[in-house]
């Protein structure tokens, strides 16, 4: 059986019914809040105790695959809005197209995020036995900087290996911060491109329309929430100690 | 009480807003500011995430009920933010007459 919206028995209203779903992903966004809250949380403590740490590793992420996949993550949001929009009034291929293109800056994002992981394995920079925040400053081809910000970057960890003698462990510390919350964001990114697929499947048989698009909308929720938890990581990720 | 349907021109206002607040936060990542540069990159990212949560998530159009869960989310978050915060950033290293009780008794010894 599939479902276009006929009213459960428990309900008064089609209207009574769309806000008992709405009410419903809110309280599991309220739940995530708290989950990503405490990811935050750990990662605050971690910054403020091993501040040198955290700078020398932020500045290690590349702000350009950064910025850019911050600017791909709201458009996302709004082709996600417009899909909605496209379900209230009734355009019914529209909703299919704003879908299909949210779904494609999602897989966007996700590419972009997987060159970046590469770039950290290429950079020593995967916690764990071959760590080794100096590596790009001592070995520049590899990792395809120049001499002059390799010395540039030597100096600067320098300077911080003398506000902090352990400081090869501490920038482990923060790049497995680093995998932990962006992996846990792109697993919720992978989650929400599984729905994706499954709206994009039913507003082709045009089952969304004005009367019925509570799962367009209450999918767009999630997405929007995904796409605010990046609007946190990415100033305390990426931009932390970008004046130094 | 209807649905009600924001228009695509306040969509695309709020994105355009978005823009100008990422490119406003990556610009001052770049200015020294001391201390004050996470304040600054927190508050935009508050003010980006506002933006999405009233008019993309229409929270600014939902029932009062629903705006109450919201709120809920943002004030436990806050005590859980608060009062740890409020304990880590409040310890500090002993300096070597508070952890030697003996430098103490000799410093009430001889005033």
């Amino acid at each position: 059986m599939h479902r276009t919206g006929e009213l459960y028995g428990q309900f008064e209203t089609l209207e009574q019914q769309k806000d008992t779903a709405t009410l419903g992903m809110w309280v599991f966004l309220v739940t995530e809040v708290l989950f990503f809250g405490g990811m935050f949380m750990t990662y605050t403590i971690n910054r403020h105790a091993y501040s040198a740490a955290f700078g020398v590793g932020g500045n290690t992420l590349d702000l350009k695959l950064g910025g850019g996949n911050t600017v791909v993550l709201i458009m996302s949001s709004l082709t996600m809005a417009m899909a909605v929009w496209s379900a209230q009034v009734g355009k019914k291929q529209l909703i299919t197209l704003f879908l299909i293109l949210t779904l494609l800056l999602g897989g966007v994002f996700l590419g972009v995020k997987a060159i970046e992981y590469k770039q950290k394995y290429d950079h020593h920079l995967i916690p764990g036995q071959s760590f080794d925040i100096t590596f790009c400053s001592n070995h520049p081809a590899p990792c395809g900087i120049s001499a002059e910000d390799a010395a540039k970057e030597k100096t600067e960890i320098a300077e911080a290996f003398e506000k902090d003698p352990n400081l090869n462990s501490h920038a482990q510390l923060y790049f497995s911060l680093y995998f932990g919350m962006t992996g846990l964001h792109a697993l919720h990114m992978i989650i929400g491109a599984g729905l994706l697929l499954w709206l994009i499947k039913e507003a082709v048989a045009k089952r969304f329309g004005p009367g019925y698009n509570t799962p367009v909308d209450i999918t767009g929720l999630y997405w929007h929430f995904v796409d605010i938890v990046w609007i946190y990581l990415f100033p305390l990720l990426y931009l932390i100690d970008r004046h130094n | 009480m209807s649905e009600h349907i924001a228009s695509p021109k306040l969509y695309i206002g709020i994105f355009l807003a978005l823009m100008i607040c990422t490119a406003a936060t990556v610009w001052a990542a770049y200015i020294n500011l001391g201390q004050y540069n996470i304040v600054i990159a927190l508050a935009i990212a508050t003010l980006k995430a506002t933006l999405v949560v009233l008019f993309f998530m229409h929270a600014k159009y939902s029932p009062g009920r629903t705006q109450l869960v919201i709120f809920c989310a943002v004030f436990w978050l806050g005590i859980m933010l608060a009062l740890t915060l409020s304990d880590y950033t409040t310890r500090h290293e002993l300096t070597q007459q508070q952890a030697q009780p003996a430098a103490l008794v000799a410093r009430r010894v001889a005033p």
